[in-house]
C-alpha cells in the first residue's frame, strides 16, 4: 500500500523553498517549482481502511493524503507538476520514519498479516522474507520548462543533487503523465542478500606469509604481516590446539576469530601508532644515534598527566574508560570525550556526522557506571567552498555538499537528542578535500556516587548476564573499524556507511538512566567500533571472560553470518552486565520504555571471549592474546628543518594592495571563510536545551559577534559552571608542528581564561588527524609525517605541563588520505584540543561584545609579530601569491599562564567589562569582532605595540612588511583584548601590574573603527561595512 | 529553594502522593522523545510548585494519576523524532488515550501548558484551540518558512486577557524559539478570524516573525484559558544568566518564571 502526504497549495512547504533556492545555487536552470510529499510504502499489513491512516499519517488541518491499494489504480496527476522523482533508502540501510511509521500503526491497532514464506524465487540467493514493514520515501513534484528531453535532463540533474547513490536509490518519471503511474512502486524491494550461515575455518599454519596477507586484503582485515604473523604462531601454539580441541573446535582459526582479532587489534581501536616503537632522527644529523621513542602515548601524552595529577584529587578516571571523569563538586561529577567520524562522513555526509555525534553521546552514556549528556561540540573541516568543480577528483564529493550534508547531520543529531550543540568551529582548507574531518565531542554529568560507589568504577564479575539494549543487528557498519584504517578509495565498502537514529536512542537514554538510578545494572560500555566483538570483549577483561551467544541477538533480519552478528557496528546499541536478580526488572522497564533489551551471554571468569551459535562453539580466543597478543609496530621518523621566510611579493596588483592597505586587508580577512561569521549554520544547532546555556555562541546586541567558547551551568540551582573551548591552528605546522601544537594549547586555554575560567580547574582532550605517517610504496614521506606526529606530541606535551592542564582523554586518526583516480589527497596534520573547564561561578562570566562608550581597550600579553602560516599569509597564498611569511607563531607558556593568572583574578573581581582572546587574524579582526558585537566604535593607538615589536632578523620573520601590518595581523598567541569601565581603570592596571598591557584606546559611540599609528591614521572602517564582510559568508552556506 | 531544588541530573523526583503536598502538584511528562522535561520541572519547582516527571507511556497506562495533579506540562522535544510530522505521533497517542482525562482536569479547574512539541501536540491532537468543545482540529505548526531549525531569542506581545490563569499581568516578553516547526496556521480564514476575535491569541512575535506565523501568533488558548500552548520557550528564562545579554548588564526580569509563576499561583486557589 502506498500512502501519499503533502501540504496543501495554500500551505507553502518551507522545506520546499528551502530546497529550490539550494537547487538554483547549485547551478539547477529551468526549475519553475518544486514541492515534497512524504510517501508511506506499507507492506504485510492488514488495510485498516482510510480514517485510520489518515489519522495515522495525515494532519488534515493542512495535508491532503492519497492511499494506492493496486497496480492498477491511477496515479493522481496534476498539470501543476511534469516530472517526479522519489528517493528511498536502500535495502538494509536504516530508515528511522520507517521504524516509527511502524510504531504509529501497531499504537493505532494496525495488525500485521501472517508472515510471508521465505521468497525464494529469482536469482539463486537466498532472499529473506521481510514481516510486515514500512518503508518512507521522499517523493518530489517538479515544474520543469523546456523540452521532453530537457525535462528528463533537469530532472535527472535534480535526483542527483537530492539523493546519494551509496546509500539511496532515485526514480525519475520525467515528463511525468499521469499514466506513468505504474512505474511509481506500491513497494520498493528490500531484499538483503543472505550471507551464508558456515562458520570458515582457515588453516594459518600452513600459510606462507603473502598468502596470509592475501587473507589479510580480501576479508578487509587491515591487518600487516606481522599481526598475521603473530596470530598464526597463537594457533600453532600447543597450548592453544589444546584448549580448542577441549571446546570441541578445530584447530584452525574460524572466521568469527578472525574478524575479531582484526577489529580488536584495529589502528581504530588499538591506536598502533601511538603505542609503536619509533627511532627519531632530525635532517643534518646523521651521525649521533636516533632518539628512540617508546611509544607516543606513553612517553607524551600519558606522562602530561602523570606530571600534572600530583596534589590534585579532582582527576577520578583519566584514559581507561569511555571518557575522562574529573571532579565538577563535591557531589558530581563531569565527563568529556570528542572523537572523529571522517571516513563515513566521506562516503555519506549526513549519515556519517549523525553517526558521529549519536556514538559519542554512547561513549558519554557508557562512562563509569552511566553519565548523562549534556552538551556537544563539533569542529569540521572541509574543502574550500570556491573549489572549482572540476578540481575535485571523481568519485569525491564537492565541499560545499560535503558541508551540507555534515551540518544537516549535525543538526539532527543533536537537537533531536535534546542535547544542545554548544561550541564548535568549522575550518576551510584544501587540505581536506579528500576527507573531511568531522570531531564530534560531549560533555557529560554523573553523581559522584551511585549505589555508595564511586560512580566511575565498573563491577562486572563472574555470572553476570550479558545484555544488548538497543537497536537490532544488521549489516549496517560491517568493518567500520578496520576501513577506517584505510585510506579512502574506490572500492571502500558501502557497508561501512550507517545511519543513525536519535529518536530510538533518546528512548534508550532515558531507560538507562532510569536504570541506572534504580541499580539494575553493574556495568556499562556502549558498541561503537566493532559492535558485540569490541563492548563485550573489553567487559569480559573485568570479569576474566564472557560466552556470547550469537542466535540470541536480535536481528533486523534474518541472513547474518555468525562472524557478522558479532562485528556489526549497526548503531544506538548499549551493552550492560547484568545481576540475573535484577534481569526480570531489567526486562520489564524497557518495555514500558519501548526499548529492546536482551541477554545474549554471560560473563565468566575462564581467561577467554566464547562465542556460540546455536549452542555450536564457533569462537574461542584467550583474553590475553586477545587484548596483548598485538605485536608492537616499530616505525621511522626523519624530521626536516622549518623552511625559510620566501620574499614578500613586490609586483603591484590586489595582493600588493593587501599588504599595504590595512584597510583592505581587514576587511578581506572578516570575510575569510575561516573568521567570516557561520552564524546561518550555527543557529540551526538548539543550543540552549536544558537550560544551562549562560555565554552562548553568539553574543552582543544583535547576538552575531561570535563568543570565545561556551559557558554553560549543568546543576539547576548552582551557578558553578563548565567553560567549553578549542583550539586547531592546522596551518602552523607547515613550519613546525611542534609549534603548532602548543598553539593549539595555548588558544584552547587562553579562550577558557577569557570566559572567565578558573587557571587550575581545566581538562583537555586531544585528538589528532594525521595523513598515513607510515612509510610505504604510497607514502613515501612517511617518516617525515611521522616526526611531524612526534613533535606536535612534544609540543602537546610542553604546552599541557607548563599550564597544569591534564589530558583526561583523546583519540587519534591516522589514516586522513584518499586516492583517487591516481591522486592522493592528504590532510594537514591537524590537532584538535577541545578543553573543558570550570567557572565557579558564571555570572563572573565575560563575553566578547564591547559593552559602553568612554570604556578603555586594552591589549594584553606581548605581541611578537609572527606571520607564518596565518590567516594573512593564506590570503596572500589564496590570491595567487606563495608567499612564505616567516616563523610560525610560538608560545611562551611561562609568561603567558602569569598573564592567565592575573587576568583571571581580574575578571574574577569585576574588574574587566568584556574580554576577547586574539586568533585567526590577530589585534584587527579581535577589534572589529567585539566593536561588532557591541555596535560600538573604537578608537585605538597601536604605536606602542608597534615599536615594541622585536625587530625582524630576516630569517624567522617576513622582512617586507611594514611594522604596523604585522601589529595588526599577526597571531602571537597568550593574548586578549579587554574592555574596562573608566571607574575600574586604576585597579584593572594594578591587578595586571608586572605583565604585558597596552592601553590601546577608547570605546566609542560613533560606529567606526579608528587605528592610529602616532600620528598616522591607519584604518579607518565603518561598522556597517565590518557587519557586511564578516556576514557575507552566511548567504552561501545556509 | 526546597531540598529537591538540588535533585541530581538524570534523577526523577520520587512519587510521594502528589495531592497530599502543600505545594502544587504539577506533572511534567516526559519520554517517547520529549527532551526538555527536567529544566520544565525545574522552573516549575522554582515557580514554587511541586513537579513529578511521569513517562507519558505510563499516564497512558493509568491516565487517573492525573486526578492527583492541578497542572500537566507537555515540554518541548521531538516526540518520535517527528518523523511523521511534529509531535503527530505522540497527539494521536494524547487523543487515543488520555483525552478523557484530559477534559477532566481542564473541567474541574486545572491548568496544561504545550511548550514548543508540546505545542504541535496540543494543536495536532484538538485540545488547541478547542473551539466547540470536541477536540476538532483546525490549526498547525508547520516547517518554518525559511525551511530551517532556528534557535534565537525573540520579543513577543502578550494578551493577557486570553488568559487570566497562565498571563494575568505580562506584557512584552523575551523568550527563545527553537523549532523548525513552528509556523503557525489556521485550516481557513474563518479559524483565525474566530481565535482574533474571542480574544484567544495568546501572544504575537514583534519584530522578526521567525518562522512565517499566520499573524504573527506564538501562543494560544482554548476558550476557558487555562490550557496555553506556546512556541517560546518559558522554562528557558528562568533567572538572569539566560539571557543573552545579561554580560551588557541587561537586567529584564526572568518572564519565563513570570508565565510558569502565574499559572502555580492560579492553580494554588482551586
Amino acid at each position: 500500500m502506498r500512502i501519499e502526504v503533502g501540504y496543501r497549495d495554500e500551505f507553502p512547504d518551507g522545506r520546499a523553498l528551502r530546497l529550490a533556492a539550494r537547487l538554483k545555487r547549485a547551478g539547477v536552470a529551468s526549475l519553475q517549482r518544486i514541492t515534497l510529499c512524504d510517501v508511506y510504502l506499507l507492506s504485510g499489513y492488514a488495510d485498516p481502511g482510510n480514517a485510520v491512516l489518515r489519522e495515522v499519517f495525515c494532519d488534515s488541518v493542512v495535508q491532503d493524503f492519497w492511499v494506492q491499494r493496486s497496480d492498477d489504480q491511477p496515479r493522481p496527476h496534476s498539470a501543476d507538476w511534469n516530472a517526479v522523482i522519489e528517493v528511498t533508502r536502500k535495502p538494509g540501510v536504516t530508515d528511522p520514519v520507517g521504524i516509527t511509521a511502524a510504531d504509529a500503526l501497531r499504537r493505532a491497532g494496525v495488525v500485521s498479516l501472517p508472515e510471508r514464506p521465505v521468497d525464494a524465487a529469482g536469482d539463486g540467493s537466498r532472499a529473506a522474507a521481510v514481516p510486515s514493514a514500512v518503508q518512507s520515501a521522499r517523493q518530489y513534484r517538479l515544474v520543469v520548462d523546456g523540452s521532453p528531453d530537457r525535462q528528463l535532463e533537469t530532472a535527472q540533474q535534480v535526483a542527483a543533487a537530492l539523493h546519494n547513490p551509496l546509500i539511496e536509490r532515485a526514480v525519475v518519471l520525467a515528463p511525468y503523465v499521469g499514466a506513468a503511474a505504474a512505474a511509481l512502486p506500491l513497494a520498493y524491494s528490500n531484499r538483503i542478500a543472505a550471507s551464508p550461515a558456515e562458520v570458515l575455518t582457515f588453516d594459518l599454519a600452513s600459510m606462507q606469509p603473502h598468502q596470509l596477507m592475501q587473507l589479510s586484503r580480501d576479508r578487509l582485515l587491515s591487518l600487516e604481516p606481522p599481526e598475521m604473523g603473530a596470530i598464526r604462531d597463537y594457533y600453532a601454539d600447543p597450548a592453544t590446539t589444546a584448549s580448542r580441541r577441549a571446546a570441541g573446535l578445530p584447530a584452525g582459526c574460524t572466521d568469527v576469530e578472525l574478524e575479531m582479532i582484526a577489529q580488536t587489534w584495529s589502528e581504530h581501536c588499538k591506536h598502533k601508532i601511538f603505542q609503536a616503537h619509533i627511532e627519531y632522527r632530525e635532517d643534518g644529523d646523521d651521525q649521533s644515534a636516533p632518539q628512540h621513542i617508546d611509544g607516543l602515548f606513553d612517553t607524551y601524552i600519558r606522562r602530561v598527566t602523570q606530571s600534572v595529577a600530583a596534589g590534585r584529587d579532582d582527576l577520578k578516571s583519566v584514559f581507561h574508560d569511555n571518557a575522562g571523569v574529573v571532579a565538577f563538586d563535591d557531589r558530581t561529577y563531569v565527563c568529556f570525550k570528542a572523537e572523529t567520524h571522517n571516513s563515513p562522513s566521506a562516503l555519506d555526509p549526513y549519515g556519517g556526522a549523525i553517526t558521529g555525534i549519536v556514538g559519542v553521546n554512547r561513549d558519554i552514556l557508557g562512562t563509569g557506571k552511566g553519565a548523562k549528556p549534556i552538551f556537544n561540540t563539533n569542529v569540521l573541516c572541509f574543502g574550500e567552498l570556491d573549489t572549482p568543480v572540476e578540481a575535485i577528483p571523481q568519485g569525491l564529493m564537492h565541499p560545499r555538499r560535503v558541508l551540507d550534508g555534515v551540518h544537516h547531520g549535525i543538526v539532527d543529531g543533536g537537537n533531536q537528542s535534546g542535547i544542545p550543540t554548544i561550541a564548535g568551529a568549522v575550518l576551510f582548507d584544501d587540505s581536506y578535500v579528500g576527507k573531511p574531518l568531522v570531531f564530534c565531542g560531549t560533555g557529560g554529568i554523573l553523581p559522584a556516587r551511585i549505589d555508595n560507589e564511586e560512580s566511575w568504577i565498573k563491577h562486572i564479575e563472574p555470572g553476570h548476564l550479558a545484555v544488548m539494549v538497543g537497536g537490532r543487528i544488521g549489516k549496517d557498519g560491517i568493518h567500520g573499524a578496520t576501513f577506517s584504517s584505510l585510506a579512502l578509495d574506490e572500492a571502500s565498502p558501502v557497508s561501512a556507511v550507517q545511519i543513525g537514529d536519535p529518536i530510538t536512542q533518546r528512548n534508550m537514554t532515558d531507560f538507562l538512566l532510569e536504570a541506572r538510578d534504580r541499580g539494575l545494572y553493574a556495568g556499562i560500555t556502549d558498541n561503537g567500533a566493532g559492535g558485540l566483538s569490541s563492548s563485550l570483549g573489553e567487559m569480559a577483561q573485568h570479569s576474566g571472560g564472557v560466552r556470547i551467544e550469537l542466535d540470541c541477538c536480535p536481528l533486523k533480519y534474518p541472513g547474518l553470518a555468525p562472524w557478522e552478528i558479532l562485528v556489526s557496528e549497526s548503531q544506538e546499541r548499549m551493552s550492560l552486565a547484568v545481576d540475573p536478580a535484577h534481569i526480570q526488572e531489567l526486562i520489564s522497564l524497557a518495555a514500558a520504555r519501548n526499548v529492546e533489551a536482551t541477554v545474549v551471554g554471560r560473563f565468566s571468569d575462564s581467561g577467554a571471549v566464547e562465542v556460540f551459535y546455536h549452542d555450536r562453539p564457533v569462537a574461542r580466543l584467550d583474553l590475553g592474546f586477545l587484548h596483548d597478543g598485538l605485536p608492537r609496530m616499530q616505525l621511522t621518523a626523519r624530521w626536516r628543518s622549518p623552511r625559510a621566510a620566501a620574499p614578500c611579493p613586490a609586483a603591484p596588483g590586489p595582493s600588493a594592495r593587501l599588504v599595504t592597505d590595512d584597510r583592505e586587508t581587514l576587511l578581506q580577512l572578516l570575510g575569510e571563510p575561516n573568521i567570516a561569521s557561520k552564524e546561518a549554520l550555527v543557529r540551526q544547532y538548539d543550543h540552549e536545551v536544558q537550560a544551562g546555556s549562560v555565554i552562548k555562541p553568539f553574543v552582543g546586541v544583535g547576538a552575531d559577534a561570535p563568543s570565545d567558547g561556551a559557558v554553560v551551568r549543568p546543576r539547576s540551582g548552582s551557578n558553578r559552571a563548565l567553560t567549553v573551548t578549542h583550539g586547531i591552528c592546522p596551518r602552523y605546522g607547515d613550519a613546525d608542528t611542534y609549534h603548532m601544537a602548543m598553539c593549539a594549547v595555548d588558544e584552547a586555554f587562553r579562550a577558557h581564561i577569557a570566559l572567565g575560567g578558573d587557571p587550575e580547574r581545566a581538562y583537555a582532550l586531544d585528538n589528532f588527524c594525521w595523513p598515513d605517517p607510515v612509510l610505504s610504496e604510497d607514502t613515501p614521506d612517511g617518516p617525515y609525517k611521522l616526526a611531524q606526529l612526534v613533535r606536535a606530541c612534544r609540543g602537546l606535551h610542553d604546552a599541557c605541563v607548563a599550564y597544569g592542564l591534564p589530558l583526561i582523554s583523546g583519540k587519534d586518526s591516522m589514516k586522513n588520505d584518499a586516492r583517487l583516480a591516481g591522486r592522493k589527497v592528504s590532510v594537514r596534520p591537524t590537532l584538535l584540543i577541545s578543553l573543558m573547564g570550570v567557572i565557579k561561578d558564571a555570572s563572573r562570566a565575560r563575553s566578547t561584545d564591547f559593552v559602553a562608550a568612554g570604556d578603555h581597550i586594552y591589549l594584553l600579553g606581548a605581541t611578537r609579530g609572527e606571520l607564518g602560516g596565518t590567516s594573512l599569509e593564506k590570503l596572500l597564498q589564496r590570491a595567487g601569491v606563495a608567499a612564505h611569511l616567516g616563523a610560525p607563531p610560538t608560545v611562551d607558556p611561562r609568561s603567558a599562564l602569569a598573564l592567565y593568572r592575573a587576568l583571571h583574578a581580574a575578571i574574577d573581581d569585576g574588574l574587566v567589562a568584556s574580554c576577547h582572546d586574539l586568533s585567526d587574524g590577530g589585534l584587527a579582526v579581535a577589534l572589529a569582532e567585539s566593536a561588532l558585537g557591541g555596535r560600538l566604535g573604537a578608537r585605538v593607538d597601536i604605536q606602542t605595540v608597534v615599536t615594541s615589536l622585536p625587530a625582524t632578523d630576516g630569517a624567522s620573520v617576513q622582512p617586507g612588511l611594514p611594522a604596523v601590518t604585522r601589529a595588526l595581523f599577526c597571531e602571537t598567541p597568550s593574548r586578549f583584548l579587554a574592555s574596562v569601565a573608566p571607574v575600574q581603570q586604576r585597579e584593572f592596571e594594578a591587578a595586571l601590574a608586572g605583565h604585558t598591557c597596552v592601553l590601546l584606546g577608547r570605546v566609542v559611540e560613533q560606529p567606526v573603527l579608528q587605528v592610529r599609528n602616532g600620528s598616522e591614521l591607519r584604518l579607518e572602517l565603518g561598522l556597517e561595512q565590518a557587519r557586511d564582510a564578516f556576514g557575507r559568508l552566511n548567504g552561501e552556506i545556509v | 529553594m526546597t531540598e529537591k531544588a538540588e535533585t541530581l541530573p538524570g534523577v526523577r523526583a520520587a512519587a510521594a502522593p502528589a495531592a497530599a503536598r502543600a505545594r502544587v502538584p504539577v506533572m511534567v511528562l516526559s519520554g517517547f522523545g520529549i527532551n526538555a522535561e527536567i529544566e520544565l520541572a525545574d522552573a516549575f519547582r522554582r515557580a514554587g510548585a511541586s513537579p513529578d516527571i511521569v513517562h507519558i507511556g505510563d499516564l497512558a497506562a493509568q491516565p487517573r494519576l492525573l486526578e492527583d495533579y492541578r497542572i500537566v506540562g507537555f515540554p518541548g522535544g521531538f516526540s518520535f523524532g517527528d518523523h511523521l510530522g511534529s509531535g503527530k505521533v505522540l497527539a494521536s497517542l494524547v487523543r487515543a488515550e488520555l483525552r478523557t482525562a484530559l477534559q477532566q482536569l481542564v473541567r474541574r479547574g486545572g491548568l496544561v501548558i504545550g511548550i514548543c512539541n508540546g505545542f504541535q501536540i496540543l494543536a495536532k491532537s484538538g485540545m488547541l484551540p478547542d473551539l466547540d468543545g470536541d477536540w476538532t482540529p483546525c490549526v498547525s505548526l508547520i516547517h518554518n518558512d525559511c525551511g530551517r531549525f532556528e534557535n534565537s531569542w525573540t520579543e513577543c506581545q502578550i494578551y493577557s486577557a486570553a488568559s487570566e490563569a497562565w498571563l494575568r499581568g505580562l506584557g512584552r516578553i523575551e523568550l527563545p524559539v527553537r523549532h523548525g516547526e513552528g509556523r503557525f496556521v489556521c485550516a481557513d480564514s474563518g479559524v483565525l478570524r474566530q481565535l482574533q476575535s474571542n480574544g484567544r491569541v495568546a501572544l504575537r512575535y514583534r519584530g522578526r516573525n521567525p518562522n512565517g506565523s499566520q499573524d504573527g501568533i506564538a501562543g494560544i488558548c482554548d476558550p476557558s484559558g487555562r490550557v496555553l500552548g506556546l512556541m517560546p520557550h518559558p522554562e528557558a528564562f528562568c533567572d538572569r544568566l539566560q539571557h543573552p545579554k545579561w554580560t551588557r548588564g541587561s537586567d529584564s526580569e526572568p518572564t519565563g518564571l513570570a508565565i510558569l509563576r502565574n499559572g502555580v499561583q492560579f492553580a494554588a486557589v482551586l
